[in-house]
């Protein structure tokens, strides 16, 4: 919202070039998984910032709580144990928005304006215009977006873009206490990962990598895993996320065949009326009917 | 209104009452669901008392064109059982899309295209009905797969449906004298000879 609309690069059922005068860099969050501890402060400082407040759940066993994302909580905390060369590993991945280059909800999205890309990378739902009709949940392969009970509307991470539009960092970062979050450009947050990496794999995590997936044109939220070529560890993160292809297929191709179909049929109606004329009852009929009521 | 009462009754006013239930309630859906399909209709949201009223509303008119339109089918199911003589009206149906209607054969009270018309149609809706319960996310939570599955098979099945009901309403226009049966049930003989010589037989015993 706080972001000028000069900087909007893609906009919901929009079917027009967004203004391309200005060009801001593009920016990134970066979430070492190997570094976080767990704690959670990213999840309370979205909630003070976003003045957010999910009710107060149970303990259902594990540490995650809130158990869900909702349109009260926008990011939490995924508590994985694993078995990892014979020692226990705790996986703990901050889930939320990751803010897809080509944002799968953005494409779903009927309602013109009520999800914008900014150039940045941010992608923003602006609730005022949205239907609440949940295509953008079928359009997200990272399944992030929440409906919400009270007002039928899509919620989830807007990657702090008012702070951001005014040069802060998102509040999740600002909090983090052990570094594990950062922000940045995503060109600085790709080397501070390559660095990481480096480190990890030195480490003997052979397999340590920057999760910032092709299939969706990389994102705008990355993951330093120690596992990169196994993500599913990481509470299912998706190995190839990619728009469904149903949703291609849905708001790709058929769209525009769809409405050149419709728009022929009604122009083939028109003209056949006007070339081959009405089908009336034929005089000869007309003349038995006439003889036999005589 | 003074008309012929040699007329010929088509359908009673229970049946006008049931096709304009399922008529209304389709032209609601196709205005409300083009603006879902294309940003290009998205305006059409208006008349529903805007976006969120369209989205909301959606869905409820579609359970009663359903209800209606099952009501139509058990109705009109056993006038629309295709013979071998519908076959060999389709065969013939360019000619007389043509222009030319001399050597169609004798029709009952539908012809061929008419009974392709009502299983197309039954068809479509109860795609319709099925996959737009799996994207009604205000009743129903399904897998995700699914409720991607429904979205496509709705928006086809919908576009499939507007164009079959644009040839339907074609039709009507350009058959004349056949709208009247849909206002006030009644159709002249010779409109009945003319395009539904075996029925005329039936009704009149000519």
């Amino acid at each position: 919202m706080a972001l000028h609309s000069l900087d909007i690069l893609r906009r919901s059922a929009t079917t027009t070039p967004a203004p391309q005068a200005r060009n801001p860099m593009e920016v990134a969050k970066l979430i070492d998984v190997s570094i976080c501890i767990g704690c959670k402060a990213c999840q309370v400082a979205c909630s003070e910032w976003n003045e957010l407040r999910e009710e107060v759940g149970s303990c259902v066993g594990v540490y995650d709580n809130p158990t869900d994302l909702s349109a009260q909580a926008w990011t939490v905390m995924r508590f994985n144990e694993v078995e990892e060369n014979g020692k226990l590993e705790w996986l703990i991945r901050k889930d939320g928005c990751m803010h897809c280059a080509d944002p799968g909800c953005l494409k779903a999205c009927p309602s013109p304006g009520a999800i914008i890309q900014y150039k940045n990378g941010i992608v923003d739902f602006h609730e005022e215009n949205c239907i609440g009709c949940g295509y953008c949940v079928t359009g997200c392969p990272f399944n992030v977006p929440r409906i919400s009970k009270d007002d039928g509307k899509a919620y989830k991470c807007s990657l702090c873009s008012d702070r951001v539009a005014v040069g802060q960092e998102p509040a999740c970062v600002k909090t983090c206490p052990t570094g594990a979050i950062q922000f940045g450009s995503k060109e600085d947050m790709i080397d501070v990962a390559n660095t990481r990496v480096a480190d990890l794999k030195k480490r003997g995590y052979d397999q340590a990598g920057l999760y910032n997936p092709e299939g969706v044109g990389g994102t705008h939220v990355m993951y330093v895993l120690h596992h990169a070529d196994r993500p599913e560890l990481y509470n299912g993160l998706p190995v190839n996320p990619t728009i469904s292809a149903l949703v291609g297929l849905w708001k790709g191709f058929a769209k525009p065949l769809a409405m050149l179909s419709l728009g022929a049929l009604a122009l083939g109606s028109l003209f056949h009326y006007v070339t081959k004329g009405p089908n009336e009852v034929s005089k000869e009929t007309e003349n038995e009917i006439e003889k036999e009521d005589a | 209104m003074i008309r012929d009462p040699k007329d010929i009754k088509r359908y009673n006013a229970s049946e006008r009452a049931n096709h304009w239930v399922v008529g209304i309630s389709f032209i609601l859906l196709a205005l409300s669901g083009l603006a879902f399909f294309h940003p290009a209709f998205f305006p059409l949201t208006q008349f529903f008392g805007g976006p969120v009223w369209s989205r909301i509303l959606h869905p409820y008119i579609g359970v009663l064109m359903a209800t209606a339109f099952t009501v139509i089918f058990f109705r009109f199911r056993h006038l629309n059982k295709v013979t071998p003589i519908d076959i060999e009206w389709l065969k013939k149906a360019k000619n007389m899309v043509d222009g030319n209607d001399h050597d169609m054969p004798e029709q009952g009270k539908y012809n061929g295209g008419q009974k392709m018309m009502f299983w197309a149609l039954a068809g479509c809706m109860l795609a319709m009905t099925l996959s737009g319960l799996l994207i009604w996310r205000a009743w129903f939570h399904f897998d995700i797969t699914l409720v991607r599955l429904g979205a496509v098979v709705h928006a086809a099945a919908g576009v499939t449906m507007i164009g079959f009901i644009m040839v339907h309403v074609y039709a009507a226009i350009w058959v004349k004298g056949t709208i009247r049966a849909m206002w006030y049930g009644t159709v002249t003989r010779a409109w009945a000879k003319q395009h539904h010589r075996g029925w005329y037989r039936q009704i009149t015993g000519k």
